[in-house]
């Protein structure tokens, strides 16, 4: 049954740079695929430098599930594999050719395929990584049930993209996406949007949910807790929008979709607006002549991003690349200045006066980290019917009983982010939900 | 400031690790993150943070109870006056309050501060900063007569036993500001109670009718007939304890405090209605004439404004949920004013119900939860 769904609490940040509706071209010359982009999966490599690849061409598998294969996205040369400490890989690069030569799945039967049909063809074409799972926030296990499997169709995070533009013409792939889903659930596929439905509007086979209110409307862990909570040894399946278009268009094709539209954003660029660009792409090609050069370059949004070198290239999950301000200078008295450019969910900060202002934000940390003094910050922030500090501190103590009590099954690290922006004492707490996942994740295999 | 930034960057070596001072490096760093805010950016996590951090949130208290601390001043001098019998003009009084007021406020930041750093360089933390807030509502919370000794003994109590033996700020159960009254209330009562220590008369001789009570004492032998009319207290021109006087002040300072998002409300709110339901169920009641002052009135008297405002919303030692701070402000109300007015040896029972409250916090904070958990549980049930 369809729900409308409205939250109050949580916060939009109003930043500068928000991408123009306008689309353009990147072409990288090289790419690369990113091991450590797929949390928890040990990467077992299929190649070798010099070996010549196509788009689809298994450049890896999971050690854990030899079927699960991580594709290369464009047809060239294997470049290098880059490994960092304990030889663990870190990078596999790509050298990319100017036409893309695509591998060739044979998708001809796929409208009445069954599940271990869809499921063994989308592991084998690298397109499985893309469904993820809750609990966990990691990629799915194709042999567990999933209970549900949710869509978000709207980013609510800082300066996001808008999914309505960027998928206006592709209901086709979409619908198809839905379809294949909605034979690997027990339940239903669920598509979760504003109150503006755009291109979501017209899908069948699926129950379309809206939700209203500020970030983190946005993220599907909010979605599920409203309209199909996750209890202990229960799994839901997610999806992103854009990533659903390519799982339909591959079914639609038999080639892998290897390109992606991003937003462009944040204040040290020039023009942010949109652009097409290829699966690990790498950072160089998007910032030339747009960003500028001493910038934080964020691949994904500030609240839950991951900062990449001017060397490096964009996650497999991000359709969002940002750039911001590096702060290095010392404030003098800054705790005591009126504070007219800080953004701040109290209103220590003159900068109340001005709800509408949108803020150039740096990367400062604007004071040390502290113990947990400050109480009712994070709820104010955290749509969940969840005690977050309590939730945490048993985290920081290791008590798995308690993290299951507190409903740690229901929330990923992005669900966080707004409560670490927020927090006076700077503590962490992604990387503390992070790190409670994964010890409940190896204390259950 | 570049100047400065350059003197404090080059002692910086002498206190780092194989530094001569190294030692004193947390009492070095606390004195470079009070003058500048560190420059540090992200590592890992939200890119961008909030502006607020300790620093800023503990100013703004400070910044609440600076109403308290100015008409404490004026006041201290308006009840030296009226006690001698003469009339002074507005600044005599103030400058008399402040030659009072300000070495209360200097003994207890210095011996404070002094405990605290003490701490810090032994257990290697860096300085933390909860003491700028408890540095500034000892003094408010003292008889102006009290020696300044005591004061000094009492903080450093407070600084020890109520804080940093739990683990130094954000780890204490106690508020510590209250630890140190109590304190002293229990160790030295004739000089935190009776009629000879809220006002300054320098040993003078006092006019007639005059007494030195303050209105609880009046308010315990004479009830009704005993109290200042409603104004006068609402304004704080009454005998009592440094800054708790003037309720008007307090306002200012809960305005503040809510408005910047730091003080909670449901707790000062919660804490109204409980004192206010306790001071009409015993108009009720009317078994003596204390009892039979109305339930407004009893409110604005004593320090029942004051601890609420600073006192039981100290964010550490109060509950920590939103259902639980309602529950915890409105027992703080109750269980204030049927103090007061059931033990007339305790007339400041509002500083008792929330020492009481604040151990009581983490119980209210765990059936909270508990609820919470069940209700998890339960969904998990109906489904499975």
């Amino acid at each position: 049954m369809s729900k409308n769904v409205k939250i109050s609490k949580g916060v939009d940040i109003n930043l500068v740079g928000i991408a123009e509706q306008k689309l353009g071209i990147i072409k990288s010359a090289t790419v690369a695929l990113n091991p450590t982009d797929f949390h928890g999966v040990i990467p077992k490599l299929e190649v070798k430098e010099g070996d010549e690849v196509k788009a689809g061409t298994p450049l890896f598998h999971d050690k854990a599930n030899n079927n699960v294969k991580f594709v290369s996205p464009v047809s060239g040369e294997v470049a290098e594999v880059v490994r960092g400490a304990k030889r663990r890989i870190l990078e596999v690069r790509i050298l990319a050719d100017n036409e893309t030569k695509f591998e060739e799945f044979n998708v001809s039967n796929i409208k009445s395929a069954d599940k271990a049909v869809i499921i063994d063809i989308l592991q084998k074409a690298g397109q499985w990584p893309l469904i993820k799972k809750r609990p966990f926030d990691v990629m799915a296990d194709a042999s567990e049930d999933a209970k549900s499997i949710f869509i978000s169709a709207f980013d609510s995070s800082p300066l996001a993209p808008d999914y309505n533009f960027i998928l206006k013409d592709k209901s086709v792939d979409l619908q198809a996406g839905i379809d294949a889903l909605a034979k690997m659930t027990t339940g239903s596929v669920n598509v979760v949007t504003r109150s503006d439905k755009g291109v979501f509007a017209g899908l069948n086979n699926c129950i379309i949910h809206s939700i209203n209110g500020p970030h983190p409307a946005g993220n599907v862990g909010v979605q599920i807790h409203h309209i199909e909570p996750i209890n202990k040894g229960e799994v839901v399946w997610t999806v992103n929008p854009q990533d659903l278009a390519a799982i339909g268009a591959f079914l639609n094709t038999g080639k892998v979709q290897n390109t992606r539209v991003v937003a462009v954003t944040g204040a040290e660029v020039k023009s942010p607006s949109y652009y097409t660009i290829v699966l690990g792409s790498s950072v160089d090609s998007i910032s030339k002549g747009n960003i500028n050069a001493d910038a934080r370059f964020i691949s994904g949004n500030v609240l839950t991003g991951n900062k990449v070198e001017a060397a490096g290239y964009l996650g497999y999950y991000h359709h969002q690349v940002t750039a911001i301000r590096e702060d290095h200078e010392s404030e003098f008295f800054g705790w005591v200045a009126p504070g007219l450019d800080k953004f701040s969910l109290s209103n220590t900060f003159f900068s109340w006066a001005m709800p509408n202002k949108k803020y150039n934000l740096g990367t400062g940390v604007h004071g040390e980290e502290r113990a947990f003094v400050m109480t009712g910050q994070y709820e104010k922030v955290f749509p969940f019917n969840i005690y977050p500090v309590q939730l945490l501190k048993s985290i920081i103590i290791n008590d798995i009983e308690q993290m299951e009590n507190l409903g740690i099954y229901e929330v990923a690290p992005e669900d966080f982010a707004l409560c670490e922006f927020g927090c006076t004492s700077k503590i962490n707490s992604q990387e503390i939900v992070r790190n409670g996942l994964d010890l409940i994740k190896k204390e259950l295999s | 400031m570049k100047f400065l930034k350059n003197i404090v960057d080059s002692v910086k070596p002498n206190f780092e690790k194989g530094g001569k001072l190294q030692k004193y490096w947390p009492v070095f760093d606390g004195f470079e993150t009070f003058l500048f805010v560190p420059g540090h950016a992200t590592e890992n996590g939200a890119h961008i943070r909030d502006g607020i951090d300790l620093k800023r949130t503990m100013v703004t208290v400070i910044l609440a109870l600076v109403p308290c601390l100015l008409f404490g001043m004026y006041n201290v001098g308006y009840q030296h006056f009226l006690a001698i019998g003469e009339s002074a003009e507005f600044i005599d009084m103030v400058i008399y309050g402040a030659i009072r007021v300000m070495p209360l406020v200097i003994v207890s930041y210095g011996v404070g501060l002094g405990v605290e750093f003490l701490f810090c360089i032994k257990n290697g933390h860096s300085i933390q900063e909860g003491f700028l807030v408890s540095g500034m509502l000892i003094p408010l919370i003292m008889p102006v007569e009290v020696p300044l000794w005591m004061v000094a003994v009492a903080t450093a109590f407070a600084v020890v036993f109520g804080k940093e033996v739990f683990g130094g700020t954000g780890m204490n159960i106690l508020n510590p500001a209250l630890t140190a009254r109590a304190f002293l209330f229990f160790a030295y009562p004739t000089k935190m109670s009776g009629n000879s220590v809220w006002i300054a008369t320098d040993g003078m001789q006092t006019v007639d009718g005059y007494t030195g009570a303050t209105a609880l004492g009046n308010a315990v032998e004479q009830g009704v007939a005993g109290i200042p009319p409603f104004m006068d207290a609402m304004i704080g021109i009454i005998p009592g304890s440094v800054g708790e006087t003037s309720v008007l002040a307090c306002l200012i300072g809960a305005v503040i405090l809510i408005a910047s998002g730091i003080g909670s409300w449901r707790i000062m709110l919660s804490m109204i209605i409980g004192g206010y339901v306790m001071g009409y169920l015993f108009n009720i009641w009317g078994a003596n004439s204390y009892m039979e002052i109305p339930a407004h009135h009893q409110l604005v008297l004593g320090g029942f404004f004051f601890g609420m405002v600073f006192m039981a919303t100290d964010p550490v030692s109060a509950a920590q949920t939103n259902m639980g701070k309602w529950i915890y402000g409105f027992f703080c109300g109750l269980l204030g004013i049927m103090i007061r007015v059931f033990n007339p040896a305790y007339p400041e029972g509002i500083m008792m119900a929330i020492l009481f409250m604040n151990v009581m916090a983490p119980l209210i904070d765990h059936y909270v939860v508990q609820g919470n958990i069940s209700k998890r549980l339960k969904r998990a049930q109906v489904i499975a």
